[in-house]
């Protein structure tokens, strides 16, 4: 298994936001994860990264390294530094703190660049980038992380069609190279055409397989009944307890 | 051009003071652009407030001895310096709530210290400075803090420059996140106590982050910032000695309004994001 998820429940403030969730990702499946503000999505792929400690359950990892596309990057958009340096972070397992980088690296960067349309672009400031620009650039650094596991959430949220659809040809190409994708997405039509497999959350997993027969809509229904609620005086879960 | 060279070339103190400026801004200023960049300019002013307690300490105890008071001042400003970093890493308090309790803490500690002993004349080389009077030994001390600092950065370089651009994502990929910044931090205390011995613990802070903010207006690299940055100030260390020199001037204030004057420049005619390039724009290109 690429990732080997039993009984985790992730949580603020001892509220769990992912409830007692068991999951199973086979090596190279490329999965979505659908479900209603909310459910849980973010909080799962924060959990996979490590960034937030599991309040229960286990997280086995079957590959060496992850990358993460988080939805609101902390990235310092103002920061002088060019868009080819920037990129080029995603050699760090490679270079670490002191290697060298490269004519070899060079010509990594400039193909990152060139595979999310970006060809030229290296010597521009971050800082005049549109937003659609900045998520093709955090795709070229994902693209030279070179990572089994890939964790993206809302990676295509207020992109216009060309570069959602470019950078859906980016995920594909990684799905067909045999590395694991995880995508948090809200685009049901396009989770039905692009994704084999689908993970619908709300909190707890509503269904897990493959996509249409997760996309029902019985199950959709099922998930937006599923409360958000936020109960200050819900009881210490039992099954938590026990 | 006499009343240029002539009070460097004919005066021991004035080279001293020189020497002792130019290693002070070599060291501070690429600091002071990396708490720019880091948005953290005010951190360096609530850096210096918090060494105070230590420097009196080591007043207390030692009298005006360059040796303990450096000690006292490293020793106060690293411990709020962890502190401050720790409560921000492991609880909900934010880096710049967690700085101002221990740097208002530690500051009124210093205040306390420096009025037991009564009011000295001496205090006042603390507060502001004896840039005209450095020994070998104190030029020695600045030395060492500078080659310390250059050696450092240039080992950290890629993290640090990471630390600040996506901080996120640094620390997804490595362990660096914590000690690149609590490494950084030291240097921004190290540098201003190799300060105050010169420019005083309030004027310190001005001889790292006024270089740092004039330079933005002129580089739009990194590399670029840390150059001008370290002009600057050189600029302004000499004309700062100057007009003390020809003046008759306090010579620490007199340095950080040199700096102050080539801010205010660069702010109204630097090349990049100033306020004559946002209201007499450049003719903008094709594409």
């Amino acid at each position: 298994m690429a990732l080997r998820i039993r009984d985790l429940t992730l949580g603020y403030d001892r509220h769990p936001a992912v409830h007692h969730l068991d999951l199973d990702l086979a090596p190279g499946s490329l999965t979505a994860v659908v479900g209603p503000n909310g459910a849980g999505k973010s909080t799962l792929l924060k959990g996979l990264t490590g960034e937030l400690v599991p309040l229960e359950g286990r997280i086995d990892r079957g590959v060496a390294r992850l990358a993460y596309l988080p939805q609101l990057s902390e990235v310092d958009r103002s920061f002088p530094i060019a868009v080819g340096a920037f990129v080029a972070m995603g050699l760090w397992h490679r270079v670490g703190a002191f290697g060298r980088v490269g004519g070899k690296d060079a010509a990594r960067v400039a193909e990152a660049l060139a595979a999310v349309g970006l060809t030229g672009f290296a010597r521009r400031p971050i800082s005049a980038l549109s937003g659609g620009q900045v998520q093709r650039v955090m795709f070229a650094r994902l693209l030279l992380q070179d990572a089994e596991l890939i964790l993206l959430d809302e990676p295509f949220t207020a992109l216009d069609t060309k570069t959602a659809a470019d950078l859906l040809a980016v995920v594909q190409l990684w799905h067909g190279e045999g590395r694991t994708v995880l995508a948090v997405l809200h685009d049901i039509e396009a989770v039905r055409r692009h994704f084999p497999e689908t993970l619908l959350l709300a909190r707890e997993k509503v269904a897990h397989g493959a996509t249409g027969t997760v996309l029902t809509a019985e199950n959709l229904f099922r998930a937006r009944q599923m409360s958000e609620a936020f109960d200050d005086r819900a009881n210490v879960c039992v099954k938590g307890a026990a | 051009m006499s009343w240029l060279v002539d009070p460097f070339a004919d005066f021991a103190f004035m080279q001293r003071a020189l020497l002792g400026c130019l290693a002070i801004s070599l060291g501070a200023t690429p600091v002071g652009v990396f708490l720019l960049l880091r948005r953290m300019s005010l951190t360096g002013d609530a850096m210096a407030h918090a060494i105070l307690p230590g420097a009196a300490v080591g007043y207390l105890v030692a009298g005006l001895n360059l040796g303990a008071m450096t000690i006292g001042g490293v020793v106060a400003g690293l411990v709020v310096a962890i502190l401050t970093g720790a409560v921000a890493r492991f609880t909900a308090l934010r880096e710049d709530a967690s700085l101002a309790a221990f740097y208002l803490i530690s500051l009124a500690l210093g205040v306390l210290l420096v009025s037991l002993k009564g009011s000295n004349v001496d205090l006042m080389h603390v507060l502001f400075g004896t840039v005209l009077a450095l020994d070998n030994a104190a030029l020695t001390l600045l030395c060492a803090i500078t080659t310390f600092t250059l050696v450092t950065l240039a080992l950290v370089f890629r993290p640090l420059v990471l630390e600040c651009a996506d901080p996120r994502f640094l620390a997804s990929v490595s362990r660096w996140s914590g000690p690149v910044h609590f490494l950084f931090l030291g240097l921004v205390v190290l540098n201003l106590v190799a300060g105050f011995q010169a420019l005083g613990t309030l004027m310190a802070v001005g001889i790292m982050i006024l270089p740092a903010a004039a330079a933005r207006f002129w580089a739009t690299s990194i590399g670029g910032m840390l150059a001008v940055a370290a002009t600057v100030a050189a600029v302004s260390n000499v004309a700062g000695l100057l007009a003390s020199y020809h003046a008759g001037l306090p010579s620490g204030p007199a340095i950080i309004l040199a700096a102050g004057t080539l801010y205010l420049l660069s702010l109204a005619f630097g090349p990049s994001g100033s306020l004559a390039a946002r209201y007499w724009p450049r003719a903008h290109l094709e594409a």
